[in-house]
């Protein structure tokens, strides 16, 4: 079984989140992880390993780039793929979040599909490996 | 779906409540001709921003628009780069009530309401107004560590910039911390650091040394010098240096290590980084990609310690791990009522189980099992008002959530007037049910209105009376007994009883004579009639075809009085009484023909003993004359059609309970008063929802059930709705159900 950490502050985006990955009957369900901030996700890190991480970017104190480039440095996570969720879709943002190590940007809004088909493809990159 | 469809509207709930208590927080500081609190406007953002994705996501498409539009200016004014006037807190609390509006027609399932949305965009852009002079942020010259800035948001490098701009002093502090308890330990190092200047953000850095500590450094922006820092923060973990700025060092050619400011002490460095390089490292080198090889966390480590860190004093604890992160679940309120209901049936088992316990016990043969059995039913009480006790402090919330958008109201209506209200709060955090809150704000609201329109006096008035200018209006709760009392209190005009008396007398409430025996009560009392004004005109604030009599009618049905108390010139208090709770009520419990019946509380004027020599009857229908007015008779035994029991005598006293509901009354006969008592009332199901002139079924006592007599629903039936809005009596009862055959 996959597992996926949600990084996100709003209850209501994670659920949406985990309705998108859960939502499938696939012969390798995914098991989400829900981390409402920053500090939450960097205590549940320890706890993985995890398939791959799902961050937003704007969260009070720790921001998801901070969470990405900490990911990206860390010695256990840092081929954990990567994708920040996040309104902010300006070439600005995107950019930062590429240029510190995440894998894909995914602008909000979106189809539960089109998170739930690159998370897959990222799990499938990983077990190629 | 349905279930996200329901959080995304009570998180959206929350965050729009949120974002008015920041306005309203922001207007007071902006009238206190304060700069406006930045992370105040920073907080404003992040509500909205939230509000786009969500609405996005959930395809709420007119209040996605909206957000998106207000993110954009939130967006420029934390930047700095749009002002906050009064006009732009207009716009922006008139988009709170569109929010509310929005959230009101998704709750009713209808579709969003299109024009005021519209209009609020339209005047959006009008009232935004740029800051003159120049550009907000001429800061290009500070040419911060890429590395650094790839990981702050835009916000984030934006406070960044503005305080170094205005030669706010950098510091780093580096602390770790244990995993299991970083939520208390950041807090306590947040409130501690707060007030020495801005923490701008969070870098998490290395993992430690194990899995469950993490370092962080906290940039923090302090007018502080590095001494006082480090005695204020002190504490095991930390360690506090001070970033010097990248301008001093932009002509040195020299190894890009020599970073501290003036007293530029050695560096070392901490083992987890060897490759540190300066925070705010040339980018001569490197140009484009040169963030990629300096990362921030190595950045702020090379600034960082004079010494090795500490060895932790915590102990790591891998049992204390994710447990405790969420430590609030939101309820639907009607799955509690569904858990107060399945305490009500145990309250009926239990009432079973006590006569059964008592027939075992009168069992000579059976007494030790009859004291286990007590025993046992003993401790089913206590645990069972635990768990009643229990359900309804869930069902509490402070009574500050309608508090805030009255203050909010209190400022729109009082711009509209041009008069200036200073609304005074206390007991904010009185606790009542949840759904009593909810009902309440629009009463509330209306009397705060109604305090603004006809209480306070015009600013000229108020000069010319002595008082000062800005009038007050007071909204008082607190919590007495079983009861929350609610004042809204005024210090304006004062109700003037002659111009009261003389409408009423003209509209034929009263006669002239009877108004003399009247007291200040009675008469106030007029304003609460239907279609009651003093004024002339319909006024646009309060004249909106809703009176005081809604206003009653409203608290009635949360089984709550309102009162009202007038000095002329003085001001004016109303005074509202409200359970704390609708799943339990007062009630006063009866016996009908040999059974027990509870009459809510609420309802109940008074009760007399009964003198079956007043009794006269007026077309076909009893009545009795009480202090000098008609009141209409009910037996209750032959309304609910049961037998008198043979032994019924008539020379037997009996009592007549006086039931009040709006301007109506009636005199309700019934065989025996037994007390008062606070009851849950179970509602009698589905089969049996066409039988009226009950509310539900309740425990009475340690062996009854009994039925709570529905008092608003028997005085409709009895007497014809429209009859004789007299507010001493009907004068004229029309109902031909009923009464004696």
């Amino acid at each position: 079984m996959a597992r996926v950490l949600v990084v996100e502050d709003s209850a209501a985006m994670r659920a949406f989140v985990r309705a998108a990955l859960e939502d499938e009957s696939s012969h390798d369900p995914i098991e989400v992880t829900e981390a409402s901030s920053g500090f939450e996700a960097l205590r549940l890190l320890p706890r993985g390993p995890y398939d791959c991480v799902v961050t937003d970017v704007n969260m009070p104190d720790i921001n998801g780039l901070e969470l990405v480039n900490f990911i990206r440095k860390s010695e256990h996570h840092k081929q954990t793929p990567l994708i920040i969720i996040s309104t902010q879709a300006s070439e600005r943002d995107k950019q930062r979040g590429i240029a510190l190590g995440a894998d894909s940007y995914l602008a909000k809004p979106f189809e539960p599909e089109d998170l739930r088909m690159l998370v897959r493809a990222h799990l499938d990159k990983r077990a190629r490996r | 779906m349905v279930d996200q469809r329901d959080e995304f509207i009570s998180e959206a709930q929350e965050i729009i409540e949120g974002l008015a208590r920041d306005l309203l927080a922001l207007d007071a500081s902006v009238k206190r001709k304060e700069g406006a609190d930045h992370e105040l406007i920073n907080d404003t953002f992040r509500a909205v921003h939230t509000l786009k994705g969500l609405s996005s996501l959930f395809g709420v498409a007119r209040m996605s628009t909206l957000s998106h539009h207000l993110e954009d200016l939130l967006d420029e004014m934390r930047l700095g780069r749009v002002e906050l006037t009064p006009k732009v807190l207009d716009v922006l609390f008139r988009a709170v009530d569109v929010y509310g509006q929005i959230l009101a027609a998704l709750r009713a399932g209808e579709p969003e309401p299109a024009r005021s949305v519209d209009e609020l965009l339209a005047e959006l852009d009008s009232s935004v107004s740029r800051p003159q002079g120049g550009s907000a942020n001429p800061l290009a010259e500070y040419d911060l560590d890429p590395g650094l800035l790839a990981v702050l948001t835009e916000y984030e490098e934006h406070r960044l910039r503005t305080n170094l701009q205005q030669g706010v002093g950098l510091f780093v502090i580096r602390v770790r911390f244990d995993l299991a308890t970083i939520d208390g330990a950041l807090d306590n190092l947040k409130s501690r650091a707060k007030p020495h200047g801005e923490i701008l953000t969070y870098l998490p850095s290395g993992e430690g040394g194990d899995a469950e500590s993490i370092d962080l450094d906290v940039l923090l922006a302090s007018r502080q010098s590095l001494d006082v820092l480090r005695t204020e923060l002190a504490g095991p973990n930390v360690q506090i240096e001070a970033v010097a700025r990248r301008m001093q060092h932009r002509a040195v050619s020299e190894p890009p290590v020599t970073t501290f400011g003036g007293e530029a002490p050695r560096i070392t460095t901490p083992p987890a980084a060897p490759e540190d390089t300066s925070l705010f490292a040339p980018r001569t080198q490197s140009g484009k990609e040169g963030f990629s090889g300096t990362t921030p966390r190595q950045a702020v480590s090379a600034v960082m310690m004079e010494e090795e860190p500490p060895p932790l004093v915590d102990v790591p604890r891998p049992g204390l791990s994710i447990r405790g992160v969420a430590q609030t679940v939101r309820v639907d309120i009607r799955k509690l009522d569904h858990l107060m209901n399945i305490v009500a049936e145990l309250a009926i088992v239990r009432s079973a189980l006590s006569r059964i316990t008592d027939r075992v016990r009168g069992a000579p043969e059976l007494r030790e099992l009859g004291i286990e059995l007590h025993r046992l039913h003993r401790g089913l009480d206590r645990h069972l008002g635990d768990l009643q006790s229990g359900i309804l402090e869930v069902r509490m919330v402070p009574l500050g959530q309608v508090f805030d958008k009255l203050a909010r109201v209190v400022r729109q209506i009082s711009r509209e007037h041009d008069k200036e209200v200073n609304l005074v709060i206390t007991g904010a955090e009185t606790e009542v049910d949840k759904l009593i809150v909810e009902e309440l704000s629009d009463p509330l609201m209306h009397m705060i209105r109604n305090a603004i329109d006809h209480g306070i006096e015009s600013r000229r008035q108020r000069d010319d009376r002595g008082k000062p200018e800005t009038g007050t209006i007071a909204l008082n709760a607190y919590q007495k007994g079983n009861h929350v009392v609610l004042e809204v209190q005024d210090d304006g005009a004062g109700i003037d009883e002659d111009k009261v008396l003389a409408t009423a007398i003209r509209r034929g409430l009263v006669t002239e004579s009877e108004t003399a025996a009247m007291l200040q009560r009675d008469v106030l009392g007029f304003i609460f009639m239907p279609g009651f004004t003093t004024k002339d005109g319909v006024d646009e604030l309060s004249g909106r075809g809703v009176g005081m009599d809604v206003v009653k009618t409203n608290i009635s049905k949360l089984g709550g009085v309102i009162d009202v108390h007038s000095e002329l010139g003085i001001g004016t208090k109303m005074t509202v009484t409200l359970p704390i709770t609708l799943a339990i009520i007062s009630a006063l419990v009866v016996v009908i023909a040999g059974r027990r019946y509870a009459l809510p509380l609420a309802s109940v004027l008074e009760a007399l003993v009964f003198d079956p020599a007043t009794v006269r009857t007026i077309e076909q229908r009893e009545v009795m004359t009480l202090r000098g007015a008609t009141l209409a008779l009910c037996r209750l035994d032959a309304f609910f059609g049961l037998p008198r029991p043979a032994s019924a005598n008539s020379s037997i006293r009996r009592f007549v309970v006086v039931v009040g509901v709006g301007n109506h009354r009636l005199g309700c006969v019934v065989d025996q008063l037994i007390g008062q008592q606070d009851i849950v009332i179970k509602p009698l199901g589905k089969s049996l929802d066409g039988v009226r002139g009950f509310a539900g079924a309740t425990e009475l006592g340690d062996q009854h059930v009994g039925l709570v007599i529905d008092a608003p629903a028997i005085v409709e039936e009895i007497l014809a709705a429209g009859d004789a809005s007299r507010l001493l009596g009907a004068r004229r009862p029309t109902g031909a159900t009923g009464g004696e055959a």
